[in-house]
């Protein structure tokens, strides 16, 4: 996975770090393989895993805002713009 | 059949209105030449946010997702909640993986992984065996496609004695499908898709409020799944994992988040988008996704707690299970509503079938046909080979149902998962290293291949009573372990694959046998929409970038 960056452009960036929780964290069983607590019915085993959903959506909106690049001069774009 | 006659109305009007958005799509954000295969194979790699959200979004989560996932948790338990880990899983593997491939395959005009792999490590045959590797895969995916369509056309009494009565929707369906997928390309599912979402959002937000409400609530819903599980004499079921199939679990949620993105439909969705922003921002969107999957899956258990008893299979004295989901909406809901949700379930197989076939054509033409049988193909016979390709790609998944045993598709699917995986050092790690050796690849590739279906062979089904390819649960104790786990044939094989690669590459490297020309550079893994080497790249796919640069 080393690769050396001869190009000044890179994606190195300390945050990408954190998307090792979302992959991580729903593959540890023994973290939630129970029944209770239960949360509006649920098993805790459901829930916790439907929680993860979101730690999952956190840390990637996360990263993607500190490792997004500024729009480039050379072509305008406005991201939200585009699909109509 | 007469007393599913509104169901039967309503599902063929939402279907009759897709099929006519398909043939629109052509002139959707109209290209100014349809006849290239990056207009009809990519959408002209012109998606935003939106588009690319449900495409991607279109192409992973498939009517027999909808189908099978719930099925599975009606059968085993928690053991069929794997989709949601494994759905949480993939979208940042997506971020730090696919976003190097798409850099690259936009300068260099890839269409497919196997284009990418030919010029990273100098290979045609390195190619081909992922090019058929990726074609191999799909096919039983499409098929599998048409048994989500079938469990609801079983459940509506659409079924005939003879097996071309049973067939013939099917077939008119496969037929409409293939039609528009011809003209329109990618942008006929990238169209559709926003329907089929909208459909199964609203047929699961209702689902999952007023279910649980006639069911008792969700605590209820859950008790009753563990009472008959608790009942039951199997050891693997139950709301909780037991002790033996953890490791199962993990693996196989860790394996599936793997294979899904070495599809050569997930990566045609994502090389349709037009930046690496908008991939990036789809990561973080799309697990909404992955929410509703978990709901769907439940639908499983409500099942139980309704009472619904699966319609019979193929074959005398055997189940269904795929027809749990449809029953339970056709037991519960107004048949006016039931109608929505088999249309849901429906179009929600077309627009998958639409994208997995393309993806196969794009692999055959670029990987096969122009590759082996006519190197100097221009762009317009790329895009005609592919859209026929894609068309004997649909005849024979709808074959393989006519023909076959749908669980003999189910099956293979589970084969495919299992191969495709097998792609994963050659077109995930080779986009990080270069390392591995072209050659190593290759019999990295063959052992991992041969490991997985020995494994596949030696696992029985005690529920079908069938001796081989019974599941991808093989128990440790038959590698020699002292154990009663289990673990995901995928996830050992890639590992064998690995082991084989690395230790073939040492030898290679020691007997300096030459491993090729990179034709790739590390800049080209992060480059963007703008970048003024691009356009010019895309024009001369496979030149070196070194001479096609100025």
């Amino acid at each position: 996975m080393t690769e050396p960056v001869r190009s000044p452009r890179s994606d190195r960036s300390p945050w990408y770090w954190l998307l090792l929780i979302p992959i991580v964290l729903p593959l540890v069983t023994p973290l939630f393989n129970r029944d209770s607590p239960r949360l509006w019915g649920f098993p805790a085993f459901y829930w916790l895993q439907f929680l993860f959903i979101f730690v999952g959506v956190a840390t990637t909106s996360v990263v993607y805002q500190m490792t997004k690049r500024p729009a480039r001069t050379s072509a305008p774009e406005t991201p939200e713009a585009v699909d109509e | 059949m007469s007393d599913h006659i509104t169901e039967i109305i309503v599902f063929s009007l939402l279907f009759l209105l897709v099929s006519g958005m398909g043939f629109v799509a052509a002139r959707w954000r109209a290209p100014k030449d349809m006849a290239h295969l990056d207009e009809w194979g990519l959408g002209g790699r012109s998606f935003g946010g939106w588009i690319t959200w449900f495409l991607v979004g279109g192409d992973l989560y498939t009517a027999y997702t909808f189908v099978a996932v719930p099925a599975l948790i009606f059968g085993a338990g928690a053991a069929g909640f794997f989709a949601v880990p494994y759905t949480v899983v993939i979208y940042p593997l997506f971020f730090l993986i696919l976003i190097r491939l798409w850099s690259v395959s936009h300068r260099h005009g890839f269409v497919t992984p196997a284009d990418f792999v030919r010029s990273r490590f100098d290979s045609p045959l390195l190619a081909l065996l992922v090019a058929i590797t990726g074609i191999v895969a799909t096919m039983p995916y499409i098929a599998l496609q048409l048994v989500g369509i079938e469990a609801v056309l079983k459940t509506m009494g659409v079924t005939g004695d003879s097996a071309l009565a049973r067939h013939l929707p099917i077939i008119i369906a496969f037929a409409i499908l293939a039609a528009y997928t011809y003209q329109s390309g990618l942008r006929a599912p990238a169209l559709i898709a926003f329907v089929k979402d909208t459909l199964i959002y609203i047929v699961i937000i209702v689902a999952v409020l007023y279910l649980p409400y006639k069911l008792g609530g969700w605590g209820s819903i859950f008790d009753d799944a563990n009472a008959k599980f608790q009942a039951s004499n199997s050891t693997g079921d139950g709301i909780t994992l037991n002790a033996n199939n953890q490791i199962q679990y993990i693996t196989l949620a860790l394996g599936s988040a793997l294979a899904l993105f070495l599809y050569p439909h997930s990566i045609t969705g994502v090389l349709a988008s037009k930046n690496r922003n908008v991939i990036k921002r789809n990561m973080s969107a799309l697990p909404a996704y992955s929410f509703l999957l978990g709901l769907i899956a439940l639908l499983g258990y409500m099942a139980i707690s309704a009472g619904v008893t699966p319609l019979p299979g193929a074959k005398a004295g055997s189940l269904d299970s795929n027809t749990v989901v449809p029953l339970l909406f056709d037991q519960q809901f107004p048949s006016w509503f039931a109608g929505v949700a088999f249309a849901a379930i429906g179009i929600g197989a077309l627009v998958p079938a639409a994208i997995m076939s393309i993806a196969a054509a794009n692999l055959f033409t670029r990987n096969i046909y122009k590759e082996y049988l006519k190197k100097d193909a221009t762009p317009a016979q790329e895009a005609n080979v592919s859209k026929i390709t894609s068309l004997v790609v649909k005849v024979g998944a709808v074959a393989c149902i006519i023909f076959l045993d749908p669980q003999f598709s189910i099956d293979l699917q589970l084969i495919g998962g299992i191969i495709i995986l097998q792609t994963g050092p050659s077109v995930a790690l080779g986009l990080f290293t270069r390392w591995l050796h072209r050659w190593a690849l290759i019999a990295g590739w063959a052992a991992g291949m041969g490991m997985g279906m020995w494994m596949l062979y030696n696992i029985p089904n005690a529920n079908t009573g069938r001796k081989h390819f019974g599941g991808s649960a093989f128990p440790l104790s038959d590698l020699g372990f002292d154990s009663p786990k289990t673990i995901y044939v995928g996830f050992v094989a890639v590992a064998v694959n690995l082991l084989v690669a690395v230790i073939a590459t040492l030898v290679l490297r020691a007997a300096k046998t030459p491993d090729g020309i990179d034709h790739t550079n590390p800049d080209d893994y992060f480059a963007d929409e703008g970048d003024p080497r691009l356009e010019k790249a895309r024009t001369t796919p496979d030149a070196d970038p070194i001479t096609s640069s100025t």
